[in-house]
């Protein structure tokens, strides 16, 4: 390279942090109604590697028609859900020196029907999320508005949902039981107890909540919880509080007796 | 020709970040039927990726915080060569945007008298940014993703790939695509239609934005003759990740330096001291990133070349509450707690300044009936953004095109999309899944890769005129195979072939970066000439607009509407006013 | 900011990738049916032991101390043995207890056995929508049902500090008194109890008393976090009072004291 050329050149790596071990990936490829099969492809490793780079690898070099879906490449946006050996997770996060030696597989979302390759027709989750009762803000209240840290703390995590999918992918109700109709599935609990515990919200989904959402499926397993990336506490924090909740108003006609409704409590009015 | 999906609707908003989704939540209110169009699925474009916050004026947490001292702050940050008007409306109008989205249900940390929280940023004269931890951009988009789905009246397509605006007469009367899906064609018909596609990054090696970042807005717009400004200002974060390689150009957010994060050198040395003793490490990120590379290539670099980024100081307890997602990124990523070791750190390609021209008031382009917002859009930032103005941008101006495309949508006619039209490009689009002319055809991927070294290594930080006519001889190099693309596979889902569009968008995009960085014959801002080190007072009155003639591409001054005497005044609201002026 | 340019600081070493715990590969490595297996066993064996001594074990008491199964003493001489009135308790709580529950479907039920591993039932699910799991809503009834035994155990424990007026502390003591302080981070660890302390608060600024609700929500939502640990933690410590003072009633073993 010439000196004016060495001027402007960008700092590079001095390494390039190959660490001499090939790695197996078992990826799957297919579409819907055709013969699916795993195909094996040998990727080098480089240090600090995760599976979305192995697949950019192999699309880059081996693969071009491989498909899946990814954004960030940061664990922030959500997109890169998939299966690796049999454990839902982000791609973009799961290094490859984490997992055990020997062949990694690579597989897409079971629960959500195949479009190609690892990427799956996820929109179901969005016509459920457009059939949650929206913010519905109290009335009268003047702006800006005064809210105070302790009353919003524990709704920061709900908030810090990616809709990566993956809690949904791995809820037995969705994956094992098909129960697409009856039950909302855990990232929209995340998202109600976001919104009924909000400060600010004057709706009630508590019915909602017990009816259209199918609560009372959840049988706490907690297997969302464990593949959140986000580290949510789905279970704890959003499903169990919204299934006491649901027993105020339904199990419990003591405290029923002592708590009146919110005033402008009418689902499905709101935000209009 | 095959029969595409044909749809209509009053105003198309191309984009679902920030300003696509403020756009139109903006036109549904008015009452138009909107469609929005994503290329990946609904809230995960760029805007999710922001973390360190929205800079508004709202004077939390210092009361000597105005509007005034904003508009100053971004002005001098952009070396004035920002639309001044555009700067204005924005100090104004971000404060109502912020609180509004507060209103919709968004949820930002707050100070002990209930109000929303802001943080120190780089070249902002006081606390400023309101965040919610560091990831302020989620919040905002999940805020208007909910906003917009609870309307119920736009309709979403996600994972379409729009690739030509379509023109009748001298307005845009729609858009031709494809759904990445199973490839099939759409045509969207519109009275108006707002382009919202954001910046791009991604013809660069080291780059903290994602596949999308390709320019296809600002692509698609000048081929239907919108003019294209500053194009030359490519905004550096001084902070991205760079160990390990696969994580190189991941941004570590502002927000650590913000939180009172320092930089050192491999001496342990804060050399921010020698660059700019006044605001270290919280200057501008022009100084920063430029300092950065400057101790990096005197041989003072870390073992990865990078320097030294060091929050311990600060304690782990508030390291986990404030800086939660860069805690996490670099325990998931690099196996480093950032909490008791530093962190690595090099310039990443991050922000676009330039962009499509357009009307302050309205955001309108030079094109009648097309409209942009957000990144995609110029004039705001002028040669330099300061961290925290891009998601308030896209509030205020994402909301004021909306409003603009829904009164241009009621006062015209639905237009025609030609078969012709309609043929060529379908051709065109298709071109690269057919048997290639010469050999195998061309690998994309790599034909990529040689288009980010081009303009990692010669349009980069450091810029010559030689530098310049090396990337520009690789790009005319580049887009000749192009020509040549090929990609195995069928139409459904097909990366490859989706790649081949973005390669194009990308060269063209390129293409606009060095021709207009040829020009500017100086140093100001992000662009850094080593041939060209001072100011040049001539050149502080124009900006660079590239615009197609005939089959190429043109770059020509246009000298900007200058800050008018009475404003001129506001600058020294500024605290860095004197330095600046220097 | 007030550091100035001459403080040096050392650059670090490389430190290298952080490699995983040995505990966290084996729990990585471990076969998925390892933990049911376990659970199956343990509660298993708890419920046998718990008939057993309720039925067939006697009455369990040696002053001053009684067993947490035979407490609180009623109908001490009656034609069924005492533990019958009070065991319901306690087992209800925990049969309707949210972490049980989870473990029991998981571990018996197979509703999954672990996660993403496929299911064996193939009967239609109802979850918790159905008789009888539906009456787990009830749980916050057995809740304060638990909280009343709690309060005889504790007044037990203090009993077991006076031996015929004079002051005692046996080794006997000391299991009752921490038998007493597992049951409570148990018991208060509930989330009917987080539920009603404040998580049914939607805005403490505008209820009464809400800055205090909020720090008990807080406290409690500590001790709901390791609400499993302290599950199996209390768990074994009524069985372990429970075999501790039959083995003091018939003389096996002598109870060390002051
Ligand atoms: C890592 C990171 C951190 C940042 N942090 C901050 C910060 O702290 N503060 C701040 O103010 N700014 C920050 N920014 C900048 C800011 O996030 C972006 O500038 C801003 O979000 C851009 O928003 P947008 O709506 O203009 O575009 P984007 O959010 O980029 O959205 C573009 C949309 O256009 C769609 N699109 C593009 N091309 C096509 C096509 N051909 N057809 C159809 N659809 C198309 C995409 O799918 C996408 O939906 C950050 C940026 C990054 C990358
Ligand atoms: S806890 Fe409930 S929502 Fe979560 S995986 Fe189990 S059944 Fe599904
Ligand atoms: S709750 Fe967690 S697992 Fe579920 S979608 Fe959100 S981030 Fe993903
Ligand atoms: S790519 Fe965004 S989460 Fe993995
Ligand atoms: S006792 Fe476990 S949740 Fe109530």
């Amino acid at each position: 390279m010439t000196d004016a050329a060495e001027a402007t050149t960008d700092i590079r790596h001095t390494q390039d942090g190959r660490t001499g071990r090939t790695v197996h990936f078992s990826v799957f490829r297919g579409v819907p109604g055709a013969n699916a099969s795993y195909v094996t492809y040998d990727v080098p490793e480089v240090e600090g590697m995760v599976v979305l780079d192995a697949i950019h690898y192999i699309q880059k070099n081996l693969d071009m028609d491989l498909a899946c879906r990814w954004n960030c490449k940061a664990a922030k946006c959500g997109s890169c859900s998939a299966e690796v050996n049999g454990h839902p997770v982000l791609m973009c996060k799961t290094r490859v020196d984490d997992l055990p030696e020997g062949t990694i597989t690579v597989a897409p979302m079971k629960t959500f029907p195949l479009v190609k390759d690892l990427v799956t027709d996820v929109s179901r989750n969005y016509k459920v999320n457009a059939s949650i009762t929206p913010f519905t803000p109290r009335k009268d209240e003047p702006t800006p508005w005064n809210i105070k840290q302790h009353d919003i703390e524990r709704l920061y995590e709900f908030r810090k949902c990616i809709e990566c999918f993956l809690c949904m992918d791995v809820c037995h109700i969705l994956r094992n039981h098909d129960l697409h109709e009856e039950y909302y599935g855990p990232r929209y609990f995340v998202r109600m107890a976001g919104l009924e515990m909000h400060p600010m919200d004057d709706a009630d989904r508590t019915e909602e909540i017990r009816t259209e959402g199918g609560i009372g499926f959840c049988n706490i397993t907690k297997c969302c919880t464990d593949v959140c990336p986000e580290h949510i506490h789905i279970t704890d924090n959003a499903i169990i509080p919204m299934k006491e909740r649901v027993a105020d108003r339904h199990w419990d006609p003591i405290r029923r007796m002592f708590t009146k409704k919110k005033e402008s409590a009418k689902p499905g009015t709101a935000a209009e | 020709m095959e029969t595409p999906e044909i749809r209509s609707c009053d105003v198309l908003v191309i984009g679902a970040g920030g300003a696509g989704m403020r756009a139109a939540i903006a036109a549904t209110e008015a009452g138009c039927s909107t469609i929005v169009v994503t290329k990946s699925l609904l809230g995960k474009a760029h805007t999710v990726m922001a973390e360190g916050g929205i800079a508004a004026a709202l004077g939390n947490v210092d009361p000597d915080d105005d509007w005034k001292v904003h508009f100053a702050d971004t002005m001098l940050g952009g070396q004035l060569l920002n639309n001044w008007r555009m700067v204005e409306i924005y100090a104004h109008e971000v404060i109502d945007r912020v609180r509004e989205l507060e209103n919709w249900g968004g949820l930002f940390d707050r100070t002990p008298s209930g109000g929303i929280m802001q943080r120190a940023f780089g070249a902002h004269s006081w606390k400023r940014l309101c965040h919610v931890g560091d990831r302020t951009g989620l919040e905002l988009i999940r805020t208007c993703q909910d906003r917009l789905t609870a309307t119920g009246k736009a309709d979403v397509c996600m994972e379409y790939t729009l690739t030509k605006l379509v023109r009748s007469g001298d307005r845009v009367v729609g858009a031709i695509g494809y759904k990445r899906s199973d490839g099939g064609f759409v045509v969207i018909k519109a009275k108006a239609v707002v382009l919202a596609t954001g910046g791009w990054g991604k013809m660069y090696r080291y780059t903290s934005n994602s596949w999308e970042g390709t320019g296809d807005g600002a692509a698609m717009a000048y081929e239907v003759g919108a003019e294209l400004l500053d194009m030359e200002f490519i905004q550096f974060h001084p902070t991205g990740m760079i160990w390990p390689p696969g994580a190189r150009g991941i941004l570590v957010t502002e927000a650590v330096r913000g939180e009172g994060g320092y930089l050192y050198n491999s001496e342990g040395k804060r050399f921010m001291f020698e660059y700019d003793p006044k605001k270290l490490e919280l200057s501008s990120r022009d100084v920063v990133a430029r300092s950065i590379y400057k101790e990096v290539k005197a041989g003072r670099g870390t073992p990865h070349g990078g320097a030294y980024l060091d929050i311990r100081h600060r304690g782990a307890e508030y390291i986990k509450k404030k800086l939660p997602s860069m805690h996490e990124q670099f325990h998931a990523l690099a196996a480093v707690d950032i909490t008791k070791e530093p962190m690595e750190v090099a310039p990443t390609i991050h922000y676009t300044m330039g962009g499509i021209k357009v009307d302050a008031e309205t955001a309108a382009s030079t094109v009648p009936g097309l409209y942009a917002a957000g990144e995609v859009a110029g004039g705001l930032h002028g040669a330099n953004r300061l961290g925290g103005n891009s998601l308030g941008d896209i509030l205020v101006f994402g909301r004021r095109a909306g409003e603009a495309a829904a009164d241009w949508a009621k006062s015209h006619e639905e237009g025609s999309v030609s078969d012709a039209e309609l043929d060529a490009e379908q051709k065109r689009v298709l071109q690269p899944l057919a048997t290639p002319e010469k050999g195998e055809g061309e690998n994309p991927y790599l034909l990529h890769e040689a288009l980010q070294w081009a303009m990692q290594d010669d349009a980069g930080i450091a810029r010559t005129e030689e530098s310049l006519n090396r990337s520009l001889t690789a790009i005319q190099e580049i887009k000749e195979r192009a020509k040549n693309m090929h990609v195995p596979g069928g139409r459904t889902m097909n990366p490859g072939w989706h790649t081949c569009r973005d390669v194009e968008s990308m060269l063209t995009v390129s293409e606009a970066i060095v021709r207009s960085a040829i020009e500017r014959r100086e140093s100001r801002g992000s662009q850094w000439r080593l041939d060209y080190l001072e100011k040049d007072p001539e050149q502080a009155k124009v900006n660079y607009v590239t615009y197609k003639n005939g089959d190429s591409m043109s770059v020509k001054p246009v000298p900007h509407d200058p800050l008018p005497k009475e404003k001129e005044e506001l600058l020294h609201h500024s605290r860095f006013f004197e330095e600046k002026k220097a | 900011m007030a550091q100035d340019a001459t403080t040096k600081w050392t650059p670090p070493e490389h430190t290298g990738l952080a490699k995983e715990s040995a505990f966290q590969r084996l729990r990585r490595r471990a076969p998925w049916w390892l933990l049911p297996l376990t659970v199956v066993t343990v509660l298993s064996a708890f419920i046998v032991y718990g008939m057993w001594t309720a039925f067939f074990g006697g009455k369990v008491y040696s002053a001053p101390y009684l067993s947490p199964f035979y407490s609180p003493q009623i109908w001490w001489n009656g034609p069924v043995t005492p533990a019958l009135w009070v065991l319901p308790f306690p087992l209800l709580f925990r049969a309707t207890c949210y972490y049980y529950r989870k473990a029991y479907y998981r571990s018996f039920f197979w509703d999954p056995p672990a996660c993403a591993v496929g299911e064996a039932r193939k009967k239609p699910y109802k979850g918790e929508t159905r008789f009888p799991l539906f009456l787990s809503n009830l749980h916050r009834y057995a809740m304060y049902l638990a909280v009343i035994v709690l309060i005889f155990l504790w007044i037990d424990a203090v009993a077991a500090f006076d031996l015929n007026g004079h002051f005692y502390f046996g080794l006997g003591t000391a299991i009752m008194v921490i038998n007493c302080i597992f049951l409570s981070a148990y018991t208060f660890g509930c989330h009917s109890v987080r539920h009603l302390v404040g998580g049914c608060v939607d805005c403490y600024s505008r209820v009464r008393g809400g800055a205090k609700r909020y720090e008990g929500w807080k406290f409690i939502t500590r001790l709901n976090e390791h609400h499993a640990m302290w599950a199996w933690l209390s768990l074994f410590s009524v069985v372990a009072t429970d075999v501790y003072i039959r083995l003091v009633m018939t003389g096996i073993i002598i109870d060390p004291h002051f």
